[in-house]
């Protein structure tokens, strides 16, 4: 069995107060700023992991940033992966979803076959939550999200994907393509001796060419999606003391409200 | 009118700049376990003085045990650095648990450095896997620091040694099943003690834990006496010859005895920055965070310098044992100097606490206590002193 997992490399939340914005891109600067696996994304590793562990096979891990997350790639290997393939060049810079998606299937597709991709649901940062369904459209693979239970039994899976008010269990054929929760499972720990592993595993960086793309579909000119315009609202407030009975204030409050517009 | 948010550019560097990349990532991957599964009942390990040796098998399977052993006898082979490093992460969190499992790692490497093949291949896979927990007993009720004044007696028997004698003061004494204790074995020609060191196998009849002690630090260990009482064991159980023992304590106390204490010490350190740190930004008195009061930004400056010291002494130490020198002096000056400004950076954390730094719902005060019980583990700071001066005179 022949697992991809695709992980992406996000600030690490520790760092997010040091984060600033290139005004003339409107992108997120990631200048000396720390990157982790997604969160969502080590649940996705670590169902690839179980998987194989039980049906034998071989975990590949996929990402498309920067060089930089060559030691997110190496962690993943750390806990367990077989192989790991870095997606990093300018001409892949600044990506949507759409063709963040296409990029990681058209890897997929090189270094496959894959009998299941999977992937957190959304990620850390912009939790757009699309990335997975695209990555089955580009791949032709019925793709399923929201997933928290699954089990791999001849030759098909069979798993629960959460929705608003409950579940639903399907029955899925492979090849196919996941998203998944939390509630699937608890990611294994990296330990000592999976990183000094780690370092032995194929771990391959990919550049623009390695790999057949279509160029309208690369980069920030190839996304149909462009960053608008930012802001950071002004965070000054005016302080009022009030001051009187608990019920007076608490009368003062909800005519304070009423004024902002907040409440009718 | 639209406005982008600018703030400066990280340049804070909180990693010791000599590690290397396997170093970085060994402490990136100790930190991530201990902030799961160890700071969140570190308050509660102090509160109850209990050794959360459940953890034992875990902390196995995660490689935190005899990360200095060769991978031929199943440790990872790195050195006494990456050791340091994962002490000092655990004890950021629990000093506590930190000295449990440096003791255990004197028992391996006791066996390692001194053992014989047949004790290495027997011992050390149990020990380092967690599976079994180990134990280095030494000092006696005469005294730590006077070592070979020892009262335990190793005698010579047709079946191998029996062993007699009371220890104190020793870590993981109610918990430990793989000992290695030390002891006399007669004189040498110049009518001085020679002292031994044996393994006591898991279920010798003779051996027992006694009186538990109740520490005013470190809790979240055990510490209490052990007792040998007619204890026998067969000849394989010596390491190394009789009157092998001062060498075999004194290496194995010397190099990873005192750098585990100063590596506690440097984690101490380290929980007084980051708790320090954290809180001033969030208390606000005069209408600003603490931290723009001058007097606290020097109390936090006074922090950062003693941890950023600390690291050099220490990495610096343990980088010359890792080359394959012995560097006894090296580490009791890193011991000397962390555990000293580890009180320091505790009390400095209380007084920038205020009233909060003694509500023991904050750390600063466990801290303050682990730094005071860290000073005579290993060796107090007088010894340590000799020590260092008696490289100088040389």
């Amino acid at each position: 069995m022949n697992i991809a997992v695709c992980v992406k490399a996000v600030p690490d939340s520790k760092y997010y107060d040091k984060i600033s914005i290139d005004p003339a891109t409107r992108m997120m600067v990631r200048e000396g700023i720390p990157t982790v696996i997604s969160d969502l994304d080590k649940h996705a590793l670590e169902a690839a992991l179980a998987l194989r562990d039980k049906n034998q096979g071989k975990v590949s891990v996929f990402t498309m940033a920067p060089e930089s997350a060559l030691d997110n790639i190496l962690e993943a290997l750390a806990m367990g992966a077989d192989e790991g393939f870095l997606l990093s060049d300018r001409a892949f810079a600044g990506a949507d979803t759409l063709v963040t998606s296409y990029t990681l299937a058209a890897a997929i597709q090189a270094k496959g076959p894959f009998d299941i991709v999977i992937t957190g649901n959304e990620s850390d940062d912009g939790s757009t939550g699309q990335v997975s369904a695209q990555l089955g459209e580009w791949l032709c693979f019925p793709h399923i999200m929201n997933i928290s239970a699954l089990v791999y039994s001849e030759n098909a899976l069979n798993v629960t994907a959460l929705s608003e008010d409950g579940s639903i269990d399907y029955k899925m054929a492979l090849p196919a393509v996941l998203g998944v929760t939390r509630k699937l499972n608890k990611p294994r720990l990296t330990n000592i001796m999976g990183m000094l592993k780690a370092k032995s595993k194929p771990l391959t960086v990919l550049h623009y060419g390695d790999f057949p793309t279509d160029d309208n579909y690369l980069g920030l000119k190839g996304s149909p999606t462009q960053p608008g315009a930012i802001y950071a609202p002004k965070m000054s407030r005016k302080t009022v003391e009030l001051t009187g009975t608990p019920e007076e204030i608490a009368d003062r409050i909800v005519q304070e409200l009423c004024k902002a517009g907040v409440r009718h | 009118m639209f406005e982008i948010y600018q703030v400066n550019k990280f340049k804070k560097h909180n990693m010791f700049q000599f590690f290397n990349s396997d170093q970085k990532s060994l402490q990136k991957l100790v930190r991530e376990y201990v902030e799961q599964e160890v700071a969140p009942h570190a308050a509660e390990w102090d509160e109850k003085d209990v050794c959360p040796d459940h953890l034992w098998p875990v902390l196995g399977q995660m490689g935190f045990f005899g990360i200095f052993v060769p991978t031929q006898y199943g440790g990872p082979g790195l050195g006494l650095t990456e050791r340091a490093i994962v002490l000092e992460e655990v004890s950021r969190h629990s000093a506590g648990l930190g000295i449990a499992m440096m003791t255990h790692d004197l028992a391996i490497a006791a066996i390692l450095n001194f053992g014989s093949e047949e004790q290495k291949q027997k011992y050390l896979p149990q020990l380092i896997s967690g599976e079994k927990i180990g134990g280095l007993s030494v000092t006696e009720p005469t005294g730590g620091s006077d070592f070979g004044n020892q009262n335990t007696t190793i005698e010579k028997t047709e079946e191998g040694y029996v062993i007699n004698g009371r220890k104190c003061f020793i870590t993981n004494s109610h918990n430990a099943v793989i000992n290695v204790v030390t002891g006399t074995s007669g004189v040498n020609e110049k009518g001085r003690k020679m002292i031994s060191a044996v393994i006591i196998p898991e279920g010798t009849p003779g051996w027992s834990a006694g009186r538990k002690e109740h520490k005013l630090g470190l809790r979240g260990s055990v510490t209490g006496d052990v007792i040998c009482s007619d204890l026998k064991v067969t000849a394989d159980c010596m390491i190394g010859k009789e009157g092998d023992g001062s060498k075999i304590a004194m290496h194995t106390i010397g190099h990873f005895g005192r750098s585990g204490m100063a590596a506690i010490a440097l984690g101490v350190i380290r929980g007084c920055c980051e708790e320090g740190l954290n809180f001033a930004k969030n208390r606000i008195t005069y209408g600003k965070p603490l931290t723009a009061l001058q007097a606290i930004q020097l109390i936090i400056a006074d922090n950062q310098v003693d941890y950023e010291a600390g690291q050099a002494m220490l990495y610096n130490a343990t980088s010359i044992y890792d080359s394959g020198v012995q560097c006894a002096p090296e580490v009791a000056a890193a011991k000397l100097f962390i555990s000293r400004n580890a009180i320091k950076a505790a009390e400095r954390t209380i007084d920038l606490m205020g009233g909060y730094g003694v509500i023991n719902e904050y750390p600063a005060g466990r801290f303050l206590r682990d730094a005071m019980a860290i000073i005579p583990s290993g060796g107090t700071s007088q010894i340590m002193g000799i020590i260092v001066a008696g490289n100088q005179l040389r």
